[in-house]
């Protein structure tokens, strides 16, 4: 093993400086006793955080988009998980092209999803309802969701199964109490994933949401567009630390670098 | 269900939910591309190239792909040189510390862009921080907010784990015996990282690099934070003519020449990657 030199490491101190500060700043400002922002050098407050409490438009907007991530991470990955199980272990006509078409909205700029949701649930009559977000946020997500499932399904030893058919199981016995425990931390981490994704998402919520659906980032983006005040940096900061707490999580259940590597490549 | 007709069972539910809500809004948004806009109207029938004659003729929307495409490739630059060397650097170190700085380094992309940028934006604009650390240093101040500086140093703090990710993936294929054997004859460090690492981690930088490039360029929340109302790039265009404007068909023309962009661009390349890198392995394996 090559050790880093001095030139490296010093290069590796700014790059992780350059990452962190951003979050930092974001998390500090919180903290300020002031009404502006500003950092707290003379002491600190948590009374930004409180305003954030006392403020139904931030708590409806977290409560919307909580729901709205649990349904659909969960309508995401009951889909994810039977088309996964067939491109992993099956050969059948058309597998590569069903797959890179499951995989398609990862390549298609959230931007252009925005608008296409926008034009088409306008015309269907469905536009800024909770079921047209949580359509186009199952649209976004699978593809995560899809990703981790194929990724825990290939890796699958089907000697396993075909041992507990030989012994008598039925289909649906294998699949409950075989193929399911195996890949279930594949599945875990695809569905959380996905629900951080839909949590985070912007571009395409900005154009489905309307004044009564607002999804917390949505409403961050218009808060910060309209202008930028402490309030909106506890909001921030109360993210940061949830994240970090689902990202041990995940570093726990996966490892974060196989959730972001992925170790199979299909399509 | 017999086991033949399995597979397409098992997909079917995602197959139809992809036709109803991804192949139809896509297809019906590059129609009404095609359609004549009209102020008191709204939406007219018929089939028309004027929005894309529109689009492609004005200064002033040349000036827009000008300026996303000339950020999207400064930030790609900007996070393939960074991100390579901080693959590098992170896979020569050791346990814990290579663990927990990849945490440090992959785990901001599950933190929202929202968050992100407003950080930078308080960096830039607010605190002035920035500006403060680079005067300590001698640096006279920089314009970072709404402007097209600020949106790079943004766009590449938000896009550059994706290299990070690649080039760290393609090195773990890498016998850590290929670096020592270049030391051990001789090679300098600086020689080692031209002549063996960038070399074999090639195909990661190139494939995290079109991947930052086609996400810089479609770009939402930074360009329009960061960038305020005056810097306009494609997506922050086609926000405006949607939500704003409300010309609809010139908004979807942006959009479908930004989607034909990115997936034209993302196929090519990986066919290049691919054809070029199967050459390489093919010529050394004989």
């Amino acid at each position: 093993m090559i050790r880093n030199g001095w030139l490296a490491l010093a290069f590796h101190g700014v790059f992780i400086a350059f990452i962190a500060a951003p979050l930092l700043i974001v998390c500090a400002v919180a903290f300020t006793p002031l009404g502006y922002i500003s950092l707290p050098t003379d002491g600190i407050s948590l009374r930004w955080f409180a305003a954030v409490a006392d403020n139904p438009r931030f708590i409806d907007a977290f409560w919307l988009s909580l729901a709205l991530g649990a349904v659909s991470s969960a309508v995401a990955t009951v889909l994810a998980v039977p088309a996964a199980l067939a491109i992993a272990r099956r050969r059948f006509r058309g597998r590569e092209a069903i797959s890179a078409f499951l995989l398609s909205p990862l390549l298609i700029p959230h931007i252009v999803l925005g608008v296409a949701f926008l034009r088409y649930f306008s015309q269907i009559g469905i536009n800024g309802t909770f079921a047209s977000l949580a359509i186009a946020h199952v649209i976004v997500i699978l593809p995560f969701a899809l990703r981790l499932v194929l990724s825990a399904a290939t890796g699958l030893d089907s000697a396993v199964e075909r041992a507990a058919v030989s012994l008598g199981a039925s289909a649906l016995t294998v699949f409950r109490r075989v193929t399911l425990p195996l890949i279930l931390p594949g599945i875990v981490s695809g569905w959380l994933l996905a629900f951080i994704t839909s949590f985070d998402e912007l571009t395409v919520s900005v154009f489905v949401s309307n004044p009564s659906t607002t999804t917390l980032p949505v409403r961050m983006f218009l808060q910060i567009q309209d202008t930028i005040d402490p309030l909106v940096a506890a909001v921030s900061a109360l993210l940061i630390v949830a994240t970090v707490v689902a990202m041990l999580l995940l570093d726990r259940l996966v490892g974060l670098e196989r959730l972001f590597v992925g170790k199979s490549r299909h399509g | 269900m017999t086991p033949r007709r399995a597979p397409y069972w098992l997909s079917a539910p995602a197959l139809l939910l992809y036709l109803a809500f991804l192949v139809v809004p896509i297809g019906a948004v590059t129609l009404i591309s095609f359609q004549n806009f009209q102020f008191y109207g709204g939406i007219q029938p018929g089939f028309t190239l004027k929005n894309y004659v529109e689009v492609l003729g004005d200064g002033y929307y040349w000036e827009v792909f000008g300026r996303t495409f000339g950020i999207a490739s400064v930030v790609t630059i900007a996070c393939a040189v960074l991100g390579t060397f901080e693959a590098i650097v992170l896979n020569r170190m050791a346990n814990p510390w290579k663990g927990l700085f990849l945490l440090v380094v992959l785990g901001p992309l599950l933190i929202s862009v929202v968050v992100r940028t407003l950080g930078w934006a308080l960096l830039f604009g607010s605190t002035g921080l920035l500006n403060k650390a680079l005067g300590v240093l001698g640096v006279a101040p920089v314009q970072f907010m709404y402007s097209n500086t600020g949106v790079i140093v943004a766009l590449t703090h938000v896009l550059v784990p994706f290299v990070v990710i690649s080039v760290w993936a393609s090195l773990q294929g890498v016998d850590p015996a290929v670096e020592r054997a270049a030391v051990s004859l001789g090679a300098s460090p600086a020689s080692v990282l031209r002549k063996v690492l960038v070399p074999l981690a090639m195909p990661g930088i190139l494939s995290g690099s079109v991947i930052v490039f086609a996400l810089a360029a479609s770009a939402f929340a930074t360009p329009a934070i960061i960038g305020g109302r005056r810097l306009k790039v494609i997506a922050t265009a086609a926000y405006d003519e949607f939500l704003n404007t409300l010309n609809w068909p010139l908004g979807a023309s942006l959009a479908v020449l930004l989607l034909l962009v990115n997936v034209v661009l993302l196929q090519a390349s990986n066919r290049m990657i691919e054809r070029r890198y199967k050459a390489v392995f093919a010529e050394g394996a004989t």
